[in-house]
């Protein structure tokens, strides 16, 4: 298999950063598992965050930080906390692949779909507040993939099958980037139904961490 | 293992000071398992090293290596919380429960997959999203079978590397200043591409093709490092 469209490298940085809202980042994170070259420029995305981190100007702990640290670790009980949590996977390859099969609740034949008219399907994707609006869809061979947003960016992963814009075909794997001024009009290749994960923008997130701490007393 | 044949060659030392530690003086939780062995292992690494300390911390859970990361990186994880609009004593805390991963998770720690610092940013950063619990990050799992691995040519070019983390600012330097503060927006602000474009009234396009540039030019500076990339991606 091999990838040709990617996701943009200022999505990576913005995924790197921890600031991409989470139907995005649930989009990326599944082409990641995906894509090796993408997995690749994450992780260069990420170098950046720690030069970034280096490079601030130090804020003084307090005085007994490290004392304090010390005698936490050195109570807590090392059977009670494990070096990491081993998630519990199945050693068959999934349709899905992780993180988007747990958000489903299960792989492809696990799914409830939805109809949504014209053969189409489609099942959407709960996400905590403001992370933008995901869905899985899937479109019969040779019909036009539905429109998933009215206005701002949408991202399309195609997980199994194919579907055909004027920028070429896209197969698994693939990632279709569309915007405001994109007429985009996907028709689902031949011979197999197309799933993809489409996501569109979130509201403008809203404002900075410290706004947004600030928000209850404030009662925005 | 040896930590002096993890650090030898990488132009990482910031200090002079060495210190020769002894395995067995260092095992809070191990007891005396082997200590025949453990006598006559004498580890000797750079203590301003941090890949060398990071190994240290996850080979034997070395305290001093663990102190001279906690001394350096505690203060900037402080900052980078308080960046993103944490109280000083929020962000205390923050830090400790960062740090407190970084002692547990030393062992998975790699130096040819990333610098320290990188290393030490993603726990911070799922540290403080995990705190802040608006939204999640969702993140692949390294374990799914569905995962596609690297090309073999690609993961032998891997083993020779080592991120450092003066390479690492040497790439900063090259990046404009334009670059910078939207970096900072970004990894400080938590902002959006749209909300960076709305704070700095510049067009969305720039916003996005000033995030790609700089990691372009930071990926051509580590690449003069190390192998060429094994496709034709676009940058
Ligand atoms: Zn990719």
């Amino acid at each position: 298999m091999t990838i040709r469209h990617h996701i943009a490298d200022e999505i990576l940085v913005s995924y790197a950063s921890g600031s991409l809202p989470e139907a995005w980042s649930l989009l990326v994170a599944t082409h990641l598992a995906l894509c090796p070259s993408c997995r690749k420029a994450a992780s260069d995305a990420e170098e950046l965050g720690g030069a970034l981190l280096e490079d601030l100007a130090p804020v003084d702990l307090s005085e007994d930080a490290f004392d304090k640290l010390m005698s936490k670790l050195e109570s807590a009980d090392p059977e009670e906390a494990p070096v990491a949590a081993k998630k519990q996977t199945a050693d068959v390859p999934s349709v899905l692949p992780e993180p988007l099969k747990s958000y489903l609740g299960g792989d492809l034949h696990a799914l409830n779909w939805k109809r949504l008219g014209k053969g189409a399907y489609h099942i959407p994707i709960s996400l905590r507040n403001g992370g933008g609006k995901a869905r899985l869809l899937k479109v019969p061979a040779g019909q036009p993939v539905p429109a998933h947003g009215h206005r701002g960016e949408e991202l399309t992963l195609v997980l199994t099958g194919s579907f055909t814009t004027h920028q070429g075909e896209f197969l698994r794997g693939d990632v279709e980037a569309a915007d405001d001024d994109i007429e985009h009009m996907p028709v689902a290749g031949p011979g197999e139904d197309c799933i993809c994960l489409a996501i569109t923008d979130a509201p403008l997130k809203f404002k900075s961490l410290g706004a947004r701490l600030a928000q209850p007393f404030i009662g925005i | 293992m040896s930590m002096h044949d993890n650090i030898s060659g990488s132009g990482q030392g910031r200090g002079r000071l060495r210190l020769v530690v002894v395995n067995s003086d260092a095992r809070p939780h191990l007891g005396a398992s082997k200590p025949e062995m453990a006598d006559a292992l004498v580890d000797e690494f750079d203590i301003d090293d941090h890949a060398a300390c990071l190994q240290a911390v996850g080979a034997h859970q070395d305290k001093r290596a663990f102190q001279s990361l906690f001394s350096y990186f505690g203060p900037r994880v402080k900052a980078y919380v308080m960046r993103l609009g944490c109280q000083p004593g929020q962000a205390e805390e923050l830090t400790q429960e960062t740090m407190i991963k970084v002692w547990r998770k030393a062992s998975q720690f790699d130096p040819s997959k990333s610098a320290p610092s990188t290393w030490i940013f993603r726990i911070a950063r799922n540290q403080r999203i995990d705190a802040f619990r608006r939204e999640n990050r969702p993140e692949l799992d390294p374990n799914d079978p569905s995962l596609i691995p690297e090309p073999e040519e690609a993961a032998d070019s891997v083993i020779e590397q080592k991120q450092s983390e003066m390479q690492l600012l040497e790439a900063m330097k090259h990046l404009s200043e334009d670059q910078k503060a939207i970096l900072k927006l970004s990894f400080f602000e938590d902002m959006s591409h749209g909300r960076i474009a709305e704070h700095l009234d510049i067009p969305l396009g720039t916003v996005k093709s000033r995030l790609r540039l700089a990691l372009g030019k930071l990926r051509s500076t580590l690449d003069d490092s190390r192998l060429p990339p094994t496709d034709g991606r676009r940058v």
